[in-house]
C-alpha cells in the first residue's frame, strides 16, 4: 500500500477527520446551549422588562455570533470531507445515511441561517417580539440539527432498518433507521452535554464579574441560571449516561470492555477499574486500582453480574483500549466535578453567601473549558470505541476511504491544522476578550433606519417601569 | 412506458440543479462583493460593502451544503467519484470559505486591528469562487473513472481549461456583486460599482464565448449535441437570449438602472448554466455516468424527495422573508452590527 512517512490513506484520513471534528464539535455544542440561553433571557426580558436581561442577551448574542460563524465553516468541512476522504463510505452507506444529513440541512441549517440575520442584526430594527421569535427559531434550528446528526451518528454505532444488496446498504424502514437502538440515549446525552457546557461557561463568566465587583446584576443572573442548570442537569446527565452505558453493553460489548479495561470474563463479579495502564499485548492491566463488585453494579445493575471481556473478541474486532479507557475516566471525572459545582453553588446562592465565597468563585471563573473537554473526551470514547468499524458490524473503517493518495491527505491535513490553529485560535481568543470586557449596558446601537416602520422596539432605559424592574431584579 | 424509477432521478436532478442555481446566484453575489472589497478604498465604504450581505451570507452558503448533500443522497455513486477526483480544489474551497466566513464576525470584533480580516474576506472570496470554477472545469473535462471509482492523478484537474473556468466564475461572481451593490447602496460605493460593471460584463462575455468554442472543439459529444439538425435550431435561443440579456445588462449599467443590472446578470448566469446542462444531458459525471446510473435506491430517493418537496418551498419563503426584512438601501454608518 502507498504510504507517506509510513502513514497510509486510512490512518491519515482518520487523523484528519478526528482533528476537524474535535474542533467542530465544541462550536455547535456551545451554540445549541447558548441559543437556548439567549432565547430564555429574551423571553424573561419581554416579561419583566428588566434592562440587565436585555444587556445580557445582547452581550451573549455577540459571543454567539462569533461561535456560530466558526461552527458553520468548520461544519461545511465535515460535510464535504465525507466525500473527499470517505468516498466508499459515501457510496456504501449513502443510501441510508445521506438522506438524514439532507433532512438536517432542510429542517435545521436553513432555519438557523435565515433567522440568524434577524437575531444578530435586528436588535434596533425590529420590534422585540420579532427578535425573540428569531432567537427561538435559531435555538430550535440548532437543536434540530443535533437531532439529525445524532440519528446519523447513532446509526453508525447501532445500525438498524436496513438490508444489504451487492455490498451496499439499503434503507428498509426509515423509522428504525432514525430511531435506531442507541439514538435516544445518544441524543439525550449530547443535548444535555451541550446545555451543561454552556451553563458552565455562563456561570464562570458570572463568577469572574462578581469577583471584581463588575456588572453585578448581570453576574448574579448568570450565576443563578448557570449554577441552577448545573445542579439540575449534571445529575440528570449521570443518569442518562448510566442508561447509555447499559445500551452500549447490549449493542457494543467490545466498546464497554475497552472502557472498563476488562480483559477476561471470569463469570463472577467484575471490579471497577479506577486507574490502570492497559497492556493489550498481554491482555491485562498494569498498576491497576480497582473497587471490587462496582463494575458489576454499575454495568449490569446486579451484585455479581458479569460481562464479556476484550479477550472474548477476535483481536481485529477490538477497539484501541488506552484512549477509550482514559477518555472515559476524564469525561466522568469532569461530570462529577460539575455535579459538585452545581450543588455547592446552589447552596451558596440559597444561603446568600455566594459573593463572599471567593474560594468557590475563583476556581469557577477558570472552569469554563471543562464542558468542552468533557464533550471531546466523550466523543473519543464513543468514536474510538467503535473501531475498527465505521458502521458497527457493517463496514470497516479501513474499507471506507477514498481512492486518494496519502500525499493528498497529508497536504490537506497540514493545511487544516495550520488554518484551524490560526483561525479558530484567534476566534477563541476574541471570545475570551469579549467576555473579559463584559456586557456593555445601554450600548449605543446603530441608529434605526428612517425607512423602517418596524424599528424602535428597544425600551427606553430611563423608563420608570424598567428602572423599578431593575431594582427588583437586583434585590432578588 | 416510463416507470417511477426512471422519473425519480430526473426530478432529483432538477432539485440538484435548483440548489446549484440558487447557490450560484445567491452566494455568487456575496462572494462577488468579497472579491471587489479592495476596489473600495475608504474604511466606511468597506464597512458598507460587507454589511450589505452580512445578514444573508450564511443562508446563501447553505445552498452549497444542500447541493452537496443532495448529490450524495440522490446520486451516491456520482458523489463517490466527483469528491475524491476534486480532492484538492474542494479542500481549497473549504479553506477559503473558512477564512471569508469568519471574517464577517472577526472583522468587527478585531477593529481597529481588522486589516488581516479584510484580506481573509477578499482573498477567501476570490479563492472560493476560483475553486468552484476549477471543480466545474474538472467535471466538464471528464473525470478519469475505472470500476466506478476515480482513477486519476491527484493533479489531473489542473488544466488550462479548468483554470479558465476558475477565472470565468470569479468574473461572473464579481459582476453579480456589482449588481447587488447597485441595488443596495448609494453614493460613492454605488458609483464605483457602476464603473466596474461594464468591464466585468465584457470579461464575462469573453469567457462565455471561449467556453462555447472550446467545449465543442474538445469534445465530439458536445459538438454533436449542438451542431446537428434539429438540435441546432432548438438550442439556438440559448446563445441568442444570452446576447440579449448581455445587451440589457450593458444598457442598464450605462443608463443608471438599479435593479436591472442585477437581474440581467442573473439571467446571463442562468443561460450559461442551461448551456452546460444541455451539453451534458443525461450525464452527471460526463461521459461515464448518467443520472440513472448514479441514482440511489428508490426508497432513499422517495424519502429525500418528500422532504425536499415540503421543505424547499418553506425555505424559499423564509429566504424571501429575510431579504424583505432587510430590504432597502444601506446608508453610510448604518451597519447591521
Amino acid at each position: 500500500m502507498d504510504t507517506v512517512f509510513g502513514l497510509d490513506t486510512v490512518l491519515l484520513s482518520r487523523v484528519q477527520f478526528g482533528f476537524t471534528i474535535a474542533f467542530h464539535i465544541v462550536f455547535p455544542a456551545f451554540t445549541i446551549g447558548l441559543s437556548a440561553f439567549i432565547a430564555t433571557l429574551e423571553v424573561l426580558w419581554l416579561r419583566s422588562k428588566a434592562p440587565h436581561l436585555h444587556t445580557l442577551a445582547r452581550f451573549w448574542t455577540k459571543v454567539f455570533a462569533v461561535s456560530f460563524a466558526m461552527g458553520v465553516v468548520s461544519g461545511i468541512v465535515l460535510e464535504y470531507q465525507l466525500g473527499t476522504n470517505w468516498a466508499r463510505f459515501g457510496a456504501i452507506i449513502g443510501n441510508t445515511l445521506a438522506p438524514l444529513f439532507a433532512y438536517e440541512v432542510l429542517t435545521a441549517f436553513f432555519l438557523e441561517a435565515s433567522f440568524l440575520g434577524a437575531m444578530l442584526f435586528g436588535w434596533n430594527r425590529f420590534p422585540p417580539w420579532l427578535h425573540v421569535t428569531s432567537s427561538i427559531l435559531v435555538a430550535l434550528g440548532t437543536a434540530l440539527s443535533g437531532f439529525w446528526i445524532l440519528a446519523a451518528n447513532s446509526w453508525m454505532h447501532t445500525p438498524a432498518g436496513f438490508a444489504i444488496q451487492d455490498g451496499i446498504t439499503y434503507p428498509v424502514d426509515w423509522v428504525k433507521v432514525i430511531f435506531n437502538p442507541s439514538f435516544p440515549y445518544r441524543f439525550a446525552h449530547m443535548m444535555t452535554a451541550a446545555y451543561l457546557t454552556t451553563s458552565l461557561v455562563v456561570a464562570a463568566a458570572g463568577a469572574r464579574y462578581l469577583l471584581v465587583g463588575r456588572h453585578e446584576a448581570e453576574a448574579r443572573t448568570m450565576l443563578k441560571m448557570g449554577l441552577g442548570m448545573l445542579a439540575i442537569l449534571a445529575p440528570v446527565q449521570a443518569f442518562i449516561g448510566d442508561l447509555h452505558g447499559l445500551n452500549t453493553l447490549e449493542h457494543q460489548p467490545a466498546k464497554v470492555a475497552a472502557i472498563e479495561a476488562h480483559w477476561k470474563d471470569e463469570g463472577h463479579a467484575v471490579p471497577l477499574v479506577l486507574f490502570a495502564w492497559p497492556d493489550p499485548k498481554n491482555e491485562r492491566n498494569d498498576f491497576e486500582i480497582a473497587v471490587p463488585q462496582l463494575g458489576s453494579i454499575i454495568l449490569t445493575h446486579t451484585w455479581a453480574g458479569s460481562f464479556k471481556g476484550l479477550s472474548d473478541f477476535p483481536r481485529d474486532e477490538r477497539p484501541p483500549v488506552a484512549p477509550v479507557f482514559f477518555s472515559f475516566r476524564a469525561m466522568v471525572g469532569i461530570g462529577l466535578l460539575m455535579i459538585a459545582t452545581g450543588w455547592i453553588g446552589v447552596w451558596l446562592l440559597w444561603r446568600q453567601r455566594i459573593a463572599q465565597a471567593r474560594w468557590f468563585l475563583r476556581p469557577l471563573q477558570h472552569a469554563w473549558p471543562l464542558g468542552f473537554a468533557a464533550i471531546i473526551f466523550g466523543w473519543m470514547v464513543t468514536e474510538i470505541g467503535r473501531q475498527p468499524w465505521i458502521a458497527h458490524g457493517v463496514l470497516r473503517t479501513a474499507d471506507a476511504v477514498s481512492p486518494v493518495t496519502p500525499h493528498q491527505v497529508l497536504v490537506s491535513l497540514a493545511l487544516f491544522v495550520l488554518v484551524y490553529g490560526v483561525v479558530f485560535g484567534i476566534g477563541i481568543w476574541y471570545i475570551q476578550r469579549m467576555i473579559r470586557k463584559g456586557p456593555q449596558p445601554h450600548e449605543p446601537g446603530p441608529e434605526t433606519l428612517p425607512n423602517r416602520p418596524l424599528a424602535g422596539g428597544r425600551p427606553d432605559p430611563t423608563d420608570d417601569d424598567s428602572a423599578t424592574a431593575r431594582k427588583g431584579a437586583v434585590a432578588t | 412506458m416510463m416507470q417511477v424509477s426512471d422519473i425519480l432521478p430526473v426530478i432529483l436532478a432538477l432539485v440538484l440543479g435548483l440548489s446549484v442555481v440558487l447557490y450560484v446566484v445567491l452566494d455568487g453575489f456575496d462572494l462577488g462583493i468579497g472579491m471587489l472589497f479592495f476596489a473600495f478604498h475608504e474604511e466606511h465604504e468597506r464597512d458598507l460593502v460587507m454589511n450589505s450581505v452580512a445578514p444573508f451570507w450564511d443562508g446563501n452558503e447553505t445552498w452549497l451544503v444542500l447541493g452537496g448533500v443532495t448529490l450524495w443522497a440522490a446520486f451516491p455513486k456520482a458523489f463517490a467519484i466527483i469528491m475524491p477526483a476534486m480532492y484538492l480544489p474542494v479542500v481549497l474551497l473549504l479553506l477559503a470559505l473558512i477564512f471569508r466566513g469568519v471574517a464577517f464576525e472577526f472583522r468587527w470584533v478585531a477593529k481597529p486591528h481588522h486589516r488581516p480580516w479584510d484580506w481573509a474576506f477578499a482573498a477567501g472570496s476570490l479563492l472560493a469562487g476560483f475553486a468552484q470554477g476549477l471543480v466545474l472545469g474538472g467535471i466538464l473535462e471528464e473525470i478519469p473513472v475505472r470500476d466506478g471509482q476515480f482513477a486519476g492523478h491527484p493533479l489531473w484537474w489542473l488544466s488550462p481549461f479548468s483554470v479558465m473556468c476558475g477565472l470565468a466564475v470569479v468574473t461572473g461572481y464579481a459582476l453579480l456583486g456589482v449588481g447587488w451593490l447597485l441595488l443596495k447602496t448609494r453614493g460613492p460605493v454605488h458609483d464605483r460599482a457602476r464603473e466596474l460593471g461594464p468591464w466585468l460584463l465584457g470579461a464575462l462575455l469573453l469567457f462565455i464565448g471561449l467556453v462555447s468554442v472550446w467545449t465543442p472543439l474538445a469534445s465530439q459529444r458536445i459538438a454533436d449535441r449542438w451542431f446537428t439538425f434539429p438540435n441546432f435550431l432548438m438550442l439556438a435561443p440559448l446563445p441568442v437570449l444570452t446576447a440579449l440579456f448581455a445587451a440589457l445588462c450593458w444598457y442598464s449599467l450605462r443608463r443608471g438602472g438599479e435593479l436591472m443590472p442585477f437581474l440581467s446578470s442573473i439571467a446571463i448566469f442562468l443561460m450559461a448554466f442551461l448551456g452546460l446542462v444541455v451539453s451534458n444531458i443525461p450525464y452527471l459525471v460526463p461521459p461515464t455516468m448518467t443520472v440513472w446510473q448514479a441514482a440511489s435506491h428508490e426508497t432513499s430517493q422517495i424519502f429525500l424527495l418528500v422532504g425536499e418537496a415540503i421543505l424547499i418551498p418553506v425555505i424559499l419563503a423564509y429566504t424571501v422573508l429575510t431579504f424583505w426584512l432587510f430590504r432597502g438601501k444601506l446608508e453610510r454608518g448604518q451597519g447591521y452590527h
